[in-house]
């Protein structure tokens, strides 16, 4: 195939993929997007397996020997992760792209082949080096979200003193040793600089992830996801391949843009969080403590919740990460359709930060067949609370906590949350008087008009729905 | 533990303590369940219906007194078949459970306190929102308010409503309701139901909005005095407010048909609010019912448990109105009972604990093994959460430090834009015109994507990372490009990085398409 035709192909490629992202704005061409973007990735292989820089029977049985495997190993993660572990499932594939980043960038600084010279070789050195340590960084800080993601490294975020000194350190180091690198490489050396700026980004990554509680989890999938696009975009550069860098920035300011969206919703600070460690200074903005929360708790049986859903004309659900710990997804759909085949009118308010992963509670709910046109964002929805009135708060904590509103010294002051308190009532599934993850004292629960339903919240609402039947 | 529930035994008692629906719940505690032969009929309740439930029926009465935990309505009196004292059938170092009004029965206290027993009142129950679902005596209130109601319709000559017939305009009955408590608002509840002008008051002003939210109208007195006690009781009031009080009353009598009154003050006896002058003022066939009959009355002529007659004003004291309506008090009384043995069995192991960090067990509780411990405590109108437990895998909240900007606000929205111009400039007086093309494909595609991004829908972020990062393999070309290089090493990285890359290619499209799939209407 001449140079040509692959250049024509590949523009073919990013036009698809841009239509693959640009169809994600609905769900019904969502479907026919996603069918682009594999129509896209396949021209791209062959255009470039059948372009002239592939020789040989070898290549040829090498390539397809790690496809088939890779692509066999591939089907069988997407066909067998649950809809629960999607955030861990999506960190270990950001960890491979940051991976292969890395080994790209090692064979292309290895490959003889390349003739540059005077400032463009240094351009190229540089490239290589930005390419391998971006791609080093979303592999180690993937690897870690996802043992935080999957349970197997505990959430709490870890500390180190000088953190930020640390960081700055290990920043002039990864400078210099580019320095190095850059003159080492001039001279056909340059390997070393390269491995220790390596391991440091390897290093960083990992510190910068170890950093970050589990509730900031959406910041940093969605961070992550950027970075793997920015590694790959540093890879296009290196290589000179333009359909590399079309992808990566996509990617990139795709990922770019989920982290500000879930930013915009925690109330955060976008560059503290790029930074790495959030800041955790318990001292409020607002200056003196958060208020005290006294009051009474009310608790609730699931044969009153059943009572007050069936006397209900308008029902709110709002769920939360407990929902997807405790795989309620599916007691939650049948509760709704009980519920709707009685007249009731059922509808979802989401969060944006609801879950481990931008849009997260959206696809637990699209798995256990909730209609899509019933669930909605909590903009849209924020404004109906007062006609609402049952609100069912499932494993959800600081979203619907109104101090973020009324308690200028509240931690989360100023986050935007569901106003699930204006409703006439507010039942709130939840497995004890534990504070969210933002350690906050709830002044919803003590509400008049809130009632506790303490328990798994699976069980709670398999015993809910079991009273729903009944009556 | 073994619970036994007796045949009440008082004179006219209907009442049984447990119904076979709560009966099967309390099983599931973990206690055993055994009942007296009989006891639930006059409730309708069938010993079948409580053998069928897995309770256990006895006709020994005194194997029924033996059991561990005695749950009865009525407090202990002599047992007019055994010629026995209830108190002595009760086995020492048991616990018994029912009303006791421990205020006015001391005697009987002393007695229950020399067989070292445990006795919780359902009287005593203090009146906090948590206690709610155990409070018997709202539960009871409530149907004899209604009851009362029910008893003034069978003896008032006419309709409660009005209504405007061929045979001529029939005026609605005009209702006094006195005191709006738990009983009061039943009554004006049901008064209303039947289609008559409610009128009524309370001391405590704060009970106006909830007679007005049952659609009755609040008499107000033109005095300011609060009449709001502890525990959600009326208290007593100043002879100045009594005296507005009863001419309000006096002339309200010479209006109204049926006067409910409901009034009472805890430990003392029932205020006297309606005078012999006051009855001989209501006209004839007028109807009141004395709610504080058993405290002497509010009424001057009331006679407890009688249905009188004077100035032809019918007066009805009867003091045992729940009992008048003895399925539903029975169902509501069970299921008091059902609810204060769950909190008392956390462990659900059928053991009985009775722990006085509970400020509803503490205040229930009138003896504890043969000790007094009435009365409890002042109750605390509310309690604190149990301070927070940190569970370890709770991270700190994260916040935004405060920072002083160092600019003013113009120069600082403007800085990315200089920030921006002088990194293009610096490259381009440095970079050679190849990077500069890539550089500008580069930069167009950050703006392609940020345009495109910003319409995906919230609903489908998941998807989009998983595409997202599916199309990210696109790196697979560079590792292509690579692997026919010379080079043993270069080749295996290559390969390497296709291997990954193609998990990630195929894993990214195939988890999109089945998330996709979900999203249906």
């Amino acid at each position: 195939m001449s140079e040509g035709l692959v250049t024509v192909s590949y523009i073919a490629a990013t036009i698809l993929f841009i239509l693959a992202l640009g169809g994600l704005s609905d769900q019904e061409k969502a479907r026919r997007g996603n069918l682009f973007g594999m129509i896209g990735m396949a021209i791209a292989i062959v255009a470039t397996v059948s372009g002239n820089q592939v020789t040989g029977a070898l290549s040829y049985a090498i390539l397809v020997m790690t496809m088939t495997a890779g692509a066999w190993v591939g089907l069988q993660l997407a066909r067998r992760v649950e809809m629960t572990q999607m955030p861990e499932l999506v960190a270990i594939l950001h960890s491979l792209v940051g991976m292969a980043a890395v080994l790209v960038g090692y064979a292309n600084f290895m490959d003889p082949g390349a003739t540059f010279s005077g400032v463009e070789k240094t351009i190229h050195e540089v490239e290589i080096y930005i390419g391998i340590l971006i791609g080093a960084v979303t592999f180690s800080g993937s690897v870690i979200a996802f043992g935080k993601l999957s349970g197997k490294i505990s959430g709490t975020p870890v500390l180190l003193p000088a953190r930020h000194w640390l960081n700055l350190g290990l920043l002039i180091l990864t400078i210099w040793f580019g320095s190095l690198f850059v003159a080492g490489a001039a001279e056909g050396g340059g390997t070393l600089p390269l491995m220790l700026m390596t391991l440091i980004a390897l290093a960083f990554g990992v510190h910068m992830v170890m950093a970050i509680g589990g509730a900031d989890m959406p910041v940093v999938v969605s961070m992550l996801n950027s970075y793997s696009g920015w590694a790959a975009a540093a890879t296009g550069f290196m290589l000179s391949n333009d359909l590399l860098i079309v992808v990566g920035a996509l990617v990139g300011s795709s990922g770019a843009i989920l982290s500000y969206i879930m930013c915009r919703a925690m109330n955060r600070n976008f560059i503290a969080v790029i930074a790495g460690g959030f800041g955790t200074d318990t001292s409020s903005s607002g200056g003196g403590p958060a208020a005290e929360i006294t009051g009474e708790v009310v608790p609730i049986d699931a044969e009153g919740t059943a009572n007050l859903l069936d006397a209900a004309k308008e029902v709110m659900i709002v769920p939360g990460y407990g929902m997807a710990v405790a795989q309620a997804q599916h007691s939650v759909n049948e509760i709704t359709k009980t519920l709707r085949a009685k007249g009731v009118t059922v509808r979802f308010g989401i969060h944006p930060v609801a879950g481990r992963m931008p849009g997260h509670m959206n696809v637990l709910l699209a798995e256990a067949k909730v209609p899509y046109d019933i669930v909605f964002e909590m903009d849209e929805i924020n404004d109906d609370f007062p006609n609402v009135d049952v609100s069912l708060i499932i494993g959800a904590n600081d979203i619907v906590n109104p101090s973020a509103q009324g308690d200028p010294n509240s931690p989360i002051a100023g986050m935007p949350v569901l106003e699930v308190w204006k409703g006439r009532t507010t039942i709130v599934l939840k497995r004890s008087m534990a504070s969210g993850y933002a350690g906050v004292g709830n002044p919803l629960f003590v509400k008049e008009n809130t009632r506790m339903l303490f328990g798994d919240a699976k069980d709670s609402l398999e015993a809910v729905l079991k009273e729903l039947g009944n009556g | 533990m073994k619970i036994g529930i007796p045949k009440e035994i008082h004179e006219g008692e209907k009442r049984v303590a447990t119904t076979p629906e709560a009966a099967e719940r309390i099983q599931k505690l973990g206690y055993s369940v055994c009942i007296e032969a009989g006891a639930g009929e006059a409730a309708n309740f069938s010993d079948d219906a409580y053998r069928e439930a897995g309770v256990e029926v006895v006709d020994d009465v005194k194997a029924v007194w033996a059991s561990d935990i005695v749950i009865k309505v009525r407090a202990p009196e002599t047992h007019p078949e055994l010629a026995a004292d209830e108190i002595e059938l009760l086995n020492e170092g048991g616990t018994l459970i029912s009303f006791i009004w421990p205020a006015q029965n001391e005697e009987l206290i002393k007695r229950l306190a020399e067989k070292k027993v445990t006795v919780l009142a359902m009287d005593s129950v203090p009146r906090i929102s948590r206690a709610q679902k155990l409070d018997a005596l709202s539960s009871m209130a409530n149907i004899a308010g209604y009851r009362a109601i029910v008893e003034a319709s069978q003896h008032f000559g006419r309709f409660f409503t009005g209504q405007i017939t061929a045979a001529g305009k029939i005026p609605p009955a005009k209702v006094m309701v006195i005191g709006a408590g738990v009983a009061g608002l039943a009554a004006i509840g049901a008064a209303k139901a039947m289609g008559a002008i409610v009128r009524a008051f309370d001391t405590r002003p704060e009970v106006k909005e909830q007679i007005e939210s049952m659609d009755a109208e609040f008499l107000e007195l033109d005095f300011e005095e609060g009449g709001s006690g502890t525990g959600g009781y009326a208290k007593v009031m100043s002879p100045e407010f009594i005296k507005a009080e009863m001419d309000l009353f006096a002339r309200q009598a010479m209006e109204v048909d049926i006067i409910v009154t409901t009034a009472l003050i805890p430990g003392k006896p029932a205020p006297r609010l309606i005078t012999e002058g006051m009855v001989e003022s209501m006209q004839d066939g007028s109807v009141i019912v004395d709610l504080a009959a058993e405290q002497g009355g509010n009424c001057a002529l009331t006679e407890a448990d009688k249905v009188v007659v004077r100035h032809g004003v019918t007066i009805i004291g009867y003091t045992n109105l729940p009992s008048r309506l003895p399925t539903q008090s029975s169902q509501l009384y069970a299921t008091n009972i059902r609810h204060l043995l769950t909190d008392m069995t956390a462990q659900k192991d059928g053991e009985m604990v009775v722990d006085f960090e509970d400020e509803v067990v503490r205040g229930a509780t009138v003896i504890k093994e043969g000790e007094i411990t009435w009365p409890p405590p002042a109750p605390r109108i509310s309690v604190s959460p149990p301070p927070p437990a940190a569970p370890a895998e709770k991270a700190p909240e994260p916040v935004v430090e405060p920072t002083k900007p160092l600019l003013p606000a113009p120069v600082r929205a403007a800085m990315p834009l200089v920030l921006g111009g002088l990194v293009l400039f610096g490259l381009g007086s440095v970079a050679p015109p190849s990077f500069m093309a890539h550089f500008t494909v580069f930069v167009l595609a950050c703006f392609v994507g940020y345009m495109v991004i910003w319409n995906v829908t919230a609903a489908l972020h998941t998807p989009l990372m998983s595409v997202t990062n599916a199309i990210s393999s696109i790196i697979v070309t560079g590792a292509l490009v690579q692997i026919s290089s010379p080079g043993f090493f270069i080749t295996l990285l290559s390969g390497l990085a296709i291997l990954i890359t193609s998990i990630n290619i195929t894993g990214g499209f195939a988890v999109t398409r089945r998330m996709l799939e979900m999203f249906r209407k």
